[in-house]
C-alpha cells in the first residue's frame, strides 16, 4: 500500500492563471495538478498524490482562515498521510499559504507536513516551526531540485525513518534543539571550535543564537496639525510609464517622485510597476494604492501640517531583504534630512 | 525597509497581509482593504471609495499618534 498525500498548490502552477486569477476561490480535485507530476515522480511509486488542493494566492492571503477552514473541510475525506505544499521558491503571499496550510494540517490531520521556500520567503520566518521547509532557490527553475528533496523527506517521515541535521536534509532550520551524546567532552569541543576560529578555519556551532531583527518603536507624533507626513509604498507606483525602470520583480532600485501640485493620482498619471499583483485597480487610480488625494484633503483641512512634496516607490515583489534595507535606510536618510515628521508606507 | 525607515522616523505600515508585516517587524501596523487596492474598492461609487480610503488614512495618523511599546495591530 503506498502513502496517500494531498498536494496544495498556487493558481498560477494550476494553469488557471496569473494575478488576474489571484483571487480564485480553494478547489480540490482528484490526483495530480501541475508541479504534482514532478512529485509523483520522485516518489517512484511509494507514495500517490490522491488530490490536489488549489487556490488563489490573493484569496489565501486576504481570508487565511476562511481558506485554511475550507480546504480542511475538503481534505477529510481524502484521510491523508501526508501533505505537501509548493514549493513556493521567493513568492511571498504563496510561501505564507503553503506554511499556513502546513500548520493547520499538522494541527488537524497530525501527519507529516512538508513545503519548499527560499530563506528568505515571509512564509519562512512564520512557519519553519510548524513545517518541514525545503530549502529552495528563488525561482522556478528550482524545481527540478526541489521536488526530489521535498519528496525524499517526505517519505522518510512517512516511514518513520530518523531525520538528519537542516545541513544533510536540505530543511530550513526548525529552531529545534536535540540532545547527542559526543565522545569528545563539551569543554573541548568548544575550545577545538574556539582553535578553529582563531585560525580562521570553518567550524560549526552545536547551538545557534537566534537574531532578533527587531527596531524599537518611534515615539508618537505630538503635532500632527504641524507635521510634514511622506508617503512610501512597495506597491510600485510611480509616474505613468515607470520612468526609471522599477523592475516589476526583484527590484534593484526605488524611485524618487515629486507631489508638488498633485492633488490626485489618476489613470492619466501614475501607473504601477508591480509585477506581484494584478494591477488593473492602480492602474485605473492609484490613490488605491498611495492615498495621495486623501493626504491632500487632510492637508486643507489643517489635519496634517503638509504632504511631503516627494513620494517614494519601489516594487516589493521578490525583492530581496538586503536590497529591501538599503531602500529603506537611503529613503529615510532623505526623509530626514528634508525635515519629514513621520512616513506612512504602503504595500500591497 | 518599515524597520530602516523607523530607525529614524516613526512610520505605520498600511497593508494587507498583516502577518508578514509582523514577521518583518513592523511596529505601528494598519490593516488594509486588499492586495491590489489596499485603499479602495472598485465595487463602490468613487465617492464611497474615497470615504473608505480617508478613514483607513486617518486611523493611520491615528496610530502615529498613539505611543507603543510594543509591535501594535491598528484595527480602528
Amino acid at each position: 500500500m503506498s502513502f496517500k498525500v494531498i498536494h496544495y498548490i498556487n493558481q498560477f502552477y494550476a494553469g488557471i492563471g496569473g494575478e488576474e486569477k489571484a483571487d480564485y476561490q480553494p478547489e480540490i480535485r482528484e490526483g495530480v495538478v501541475g508541479p504534482g507530476m514532478a512529485l509523483k515522480g520522485a516518489f517512484k511509486g511509494e507514495a500517490e498524490i490522491v488530490a490536489t488542493v488549489i487556490c488563489g494566492d490573493s484569496y489565501f492571503a486576504s481570508n487565511m482562515d476562511e481558506a485554511t477552514a475550507k480546504i480542511l473541510d475538503m481534505m477529510k475525506k481524502y484521510q491523508p498521510d501526508a501533505f505537501i505544499a509548493g514549493p513556493a521558491f521567493n513568492a511571498g503571499r504563496y510561501g505564507t499559504a503553503c506554511g499556513a496550510m502546513c500548520a493547520a494540517v499538522a494541527k488537524e490531520f497530525n501527519i507529516p507536513v512538508i513545503s519548499g521556500m527560499y530563506p528568505e520567503n515571509p512564509g519562512v520566518e512564520m512557519y519553519k516551526k510548524s513545517a518541514w521547509i525545503i530549502e529552495t532557490p528563488d525561482n522556478a527553475v528550482g524545481m527540478r531540485k526541489a521536488v526530489p528533496a521535498m519528496a525524499k523527506l517526505a517519505l522518510k517521515l512517512l516511514k518513520g525513518e530518523a531525520i538528519g541535521k537542516p545541513s544533510e536534509e536540505g530543511y530550513i532550520e526548525r529552531g529545534v534543539r536535540k540532545n547527542i551524546f559526543y565522545d569528545k567532552l563539551a569543554a573541548e569541543r568548544c575550545v577545538d571550535m574556539f582553535v578553529a576560529k582563531l585560525k580562521g578555519e570553518p567550524f560549526e556551532t552545536e547551538y545557534k543564537m537566534p537574531v532578533f531583527d527587531r527596531v524599537p518603536p518611534q515615539p508618537a507624533v505630538k503635532d500632527m496639525a504641524h507635521a510634514t507626513i511622506a508617503l512610501v509604498t512597495s506597491g510600485g507606483i510611480c509616474p505613468k510609464g515607470n520612468p526609471d525602470h522599477i523592475e516589476a520583480s526583484s527590484a534593484s532600485k526605488f524611485g524618487e517622485y515629486d507631489l508638488t501640485g498633485v492633488m490626485n493620482l489618476t489613470s492619466e498619471t501614475h501607473c504601477t510597476a508591480h509585477g506581484g499583483y494584478d494591477a488593473t485597480y492602480a492602474d485605473q487610480d492609484a490613490d488605491r494604492v498611495l492615498p495621495v488625494d486623501v493626504l491632500r484633503d487632510l492637508e486643507r483641512e489643517g489635519v496634517i501640517g503638509k504632504l511631503h512634496n516627494k513620494f517614494y516607490a519601489t516594487v516589493g515583489n521578490g525583492t530581496s531583504v538586503a536590497n529591501a534595507k538599503k531602500f529603506g535606510a537611503e529613503i529615510v536618510n532623505r526623509l530626514v534630512r528634508d525635515g519629514v515628521t513621520a512616513v506612512i508606507l504602503t504595500s500591497t | 525597509m518599515v524597520k530602516e525607515i523607523e530607525r529614524k522616523l516613526p512610520v505605520v505600515h498600511m497593508c494587507t497581509i498583516v502577518p508578514i508585516s509582523q514577521t518583518v517587524g513592523a511596529n505601528r501596523i494598519v490593516p488594509t482593504i486588499a492586495i491590489p487596492h489596499p485603499f479602495g474598492d472598485p465595487s463602490r461609487t468613487p465617492e464611497e471609495e474615497k470615504a473608505l480610503r480617508r478613514k483607513l488614512v486617518e486611523r493611520g495618523l491615528k496610530a502615529l499618534q498613539t505611543e507603543i511599546t510594543e509591535q501594535t495591530v491598528f484595527n480602528e
